[in-house]
């Protein structure tokens, strides 16, 4: 009994010896994978730091970064000017933004849909319902289906954001819980639309879009993407309160460094170069 | 001189068990504790629905809050540039949050003018309630009816467990089955132009309201005194005759109240809504259109509401209106239960 007594004293003692680097990131689900990728691979070459990641949505991991329960906040869009005041009014900083990787918007449709490119504002028109039918874009004589993901998304904002010009999407959108639900839709929809992450699932086929009616019809690939040519581009961002130092900046640096960047493509997304 | 008896009953009277004592007052704690809990739920529900009344946040200026910092060596190329300049200057127009109308006709959230209008949403838990009662209702009655009246007594062990397991169903894997199979036979059934729409979350949704309108209808008809059952077949009633114009009759307020329970389990369902009904804030009549419900609005957005925000306080609103129209719901039916069930069958 006491030997136990004793192991369980100095482990507990060692741990806090040791693990003294315990490093939380929380924040945007469309990063979660990516995140728990970076830090599985990063714990492996550093026993001695242990990072902890968890999702929620960005707006959650910017809410914790404000309220001092994560030190790294994981977020798919850029803080709002009301959150950094929050940030600043808490800890007297009006955060750091760190550009960790890139993600295009794939717009997609049911395989059976012979639509093969739409202009931006095309999609903008459909989204908002100005357009309903899909022989108005070059397509069948049928209604559009709208999907779009749920409002806690941070895909959701940014698409409202950049792709309608902050205008409401239409009341008809139906909105799904997840990337997996919205592409299990459309792929079962021929009048189907939906966008999120590029994703390979089947049954359905990315449309490549065009910024304006003039130019090139581009899909959401490699090169587009990093290029920033693809018109549906963002950033995936760490915000931390300062500017990293000792364990976090060397995680961050490390991220940012060609290695961390490799993984970036692994998981679907685009590295910043 | 007291007897022997006498002096042990008295000892065996006044002796003090603390078990006894203890399991007495632990009881009592338990029920007292659950007691507690709801009503500090509801004080909860309600203190977070009050700050929508209260002014908006006045609006930040971006100016004055100054730039923020950056890491990382990353040099933007144009394209990225001008894409970064555009998202700044909307994001400057961003505006101080108002609930300017909670009667509105339209369910934006996340805007920078969010509509807050809850009529699409009680249209469309409405909807698909109604819905899934017109299925479940029926269907659980005459099965409840069956297995009390009709079934051979095999038939009752079997299939009163198994409706009851169905009850004990994850939802969300009814919503999973909907979404996946359900939506794409109906469909493909009747030649809709939606595939996920209220009909499909109601006929999910009745899967799960079956169980409870069976259960408690089938308690009500089992309660039915036998006599009279009995008196009626002793008078030449076939047993259908009985069972529909003595039995059924006779158990009326059970069954009522059977209903509305599964009309409460039935608005404040979530899962099997969220995932089969679109989740589309339409005001209309059509019931083969998506709708989104208040259980499934509070299910999508709690998890990613920034605390405190309006938007926030909204959410627990449509939760306080949830709560009230549950609360009604079931104090009707336990008024049915106890007071006309039991006086019918006291016989005064």
């Amino acid at each position: 009994m006491k030997k136990i007594i004793a192991t369980l004293l100095l482990m507990t003692f060692s741990s806090s010896l040791f693990a003294a680097d315990v490093i939380t990131v929380k924040g945007s689900d469309t990063m979660v994978i990516l995140a728990q990728r970076w830090a599985e691979l990063y714990m492996k070459k550093n026993p001695n730091v242990t990072i902890q990641v968890t999702g929620g949505g960005s707006g959650t991991g910017i809410s914790a970064l404000i309220n001092g329960t994560t030190d790294i906040c994981n977020a798919s869009r850029p803080m709002k000017p009301s959150e950094k005041q929050k940030l600043k009014h808490r800890f007297s900083s009006l955060g750091v933004e760190i550009k960790t990787a890139k993600d295009g918007i794939a717009i997609y449709v049911s395989e059976k849909n012979p639509i093969k490119e739409l202009t931006l504002q095309q999609v903008k028109d459909i989204y908002t319902g100005n357009i309903t039918n899909w022989k108005d874009v070059g397509g069948a004589d049928s209604r559009i289906i709208l999907y779009s993901r749920e409002n806690n998304s941070g895909t959701y904002v940014y698409f409202k954001e950049n792709v309608l010009d902050d205008e409401d999407y239409s009341p008809s959108c139906q909105n799904m819980p997840g990337t997996a639900a919205l592409v299990n839709a459309v792929s079962k929809d021929p009048n189907g639309i939906g966008y999120g992450g590029a994703a390979y699932a089947k049954g359905i086929r990315e449309v490549a879009i065009k910024a304006d009616a003039d130019s090139p019809a581009l899909l959401p690939a490699a090169e587009n993407v990093k290029s920033g040519q693809y018109p549906i581009t963002r950033f995936l961002f760490m915000y931390v309160k300062s500017k990293p130092t000792g364990a976090m900046k060397e995680y961050v640096d490390w991220i940012l460094s060609e290695e961390g960047q490799s993984i970036v493509s692994k998981v679907g997304y685009f590295p910043l170069r | 001189m007291q007897s022997r008896g006498a002096i042990k009953n008295k000892m065996m009277k006044k002796r003090f068990r603390w078990s006894e004592f203890l399991a007495e007052k632990l009881i009592t704690a338990t029920a007292f504790i659950s007691f507690a809990f709801i009503i500090l739920i509801f004080i909860f529900v309600f203190r977070e629905t009050l700050p929508i009344f209260s002014p908006p946040e006045p609006v930040v200026n971006v100016e004055e809050l100054g730039e923020q910092e950056t890491y990382g060596d990353l040099v933007l190329s144009d394209a990225e540039k001008a894409a970064e300049e555009k998202e700044k200057s909307k994001v400057a127009a961003e505006e101080g949050v108002t609930v300017e109308n909670l009667a509105g006709e339209r369910w934006q959230p996340v805007s920078s003018k969010p509509k807050y209008g809850l009529i699409p949403l009680v249209v469309g838990s409405l909807k698909v309630s109604l819905i899934a009662i017109l299925f479940a209702a029926p269907i659980g009655i005459l099965a409840a009816l069956f297995t009390a009246a009709f079934a051979p007594k095999w038939g009752k062990e079997m299939l009163k467990p198994a409706i009851e397991i169905l009850a004990g169903f994850p939802s969300v894997v009814i919503g999973f089955f909907a979404l996946v199979v359900l939506a794409t036979f109906i469909q493909d059934a009747f030649g809709l132009e939606y595939r996920l729409n209220a009909f499909v979350g109601g006929l999910a949704l009745s899967l799960a309201v079956i169980p409870i309108i069976f259960t408690i209808s089938e308690d009500a008809i089992a309660a039915v005194p036998k006599s009279l059952t009995e008196a009626s077949l002793a008078l030449g009633a076939t047993k259908w005759q009985t069972a529909l114009k003595v039995v059924l009759p006779a158990a009326t307020p059970g069954i009522f109240a059977a209903v509305i329970l599964g009309i409460g389990r039935a608005f404040g369902e979530t899962m099997i809504v969220l995932m089969a009904t679109g989740n589309a804030a339409l005001v209309s009549a059509d019931l083969f259109e998506p709708v989104r419900t208040m259980s499934a609005t509070i299910g999508a957005e709690m998890a990613e509401v920034v605390f405190g925000e309006t938007h926030y306080n909204v959410l627990f609103a449509i939760g306080s209106i949830l709560f009230l129209f549950t609360f009604t719901l079931n104090a009707i039916a336990e008024i049915f239960v106890r007071q006309r069930l039991m006086k019918k069958f006291k016989g005064n």
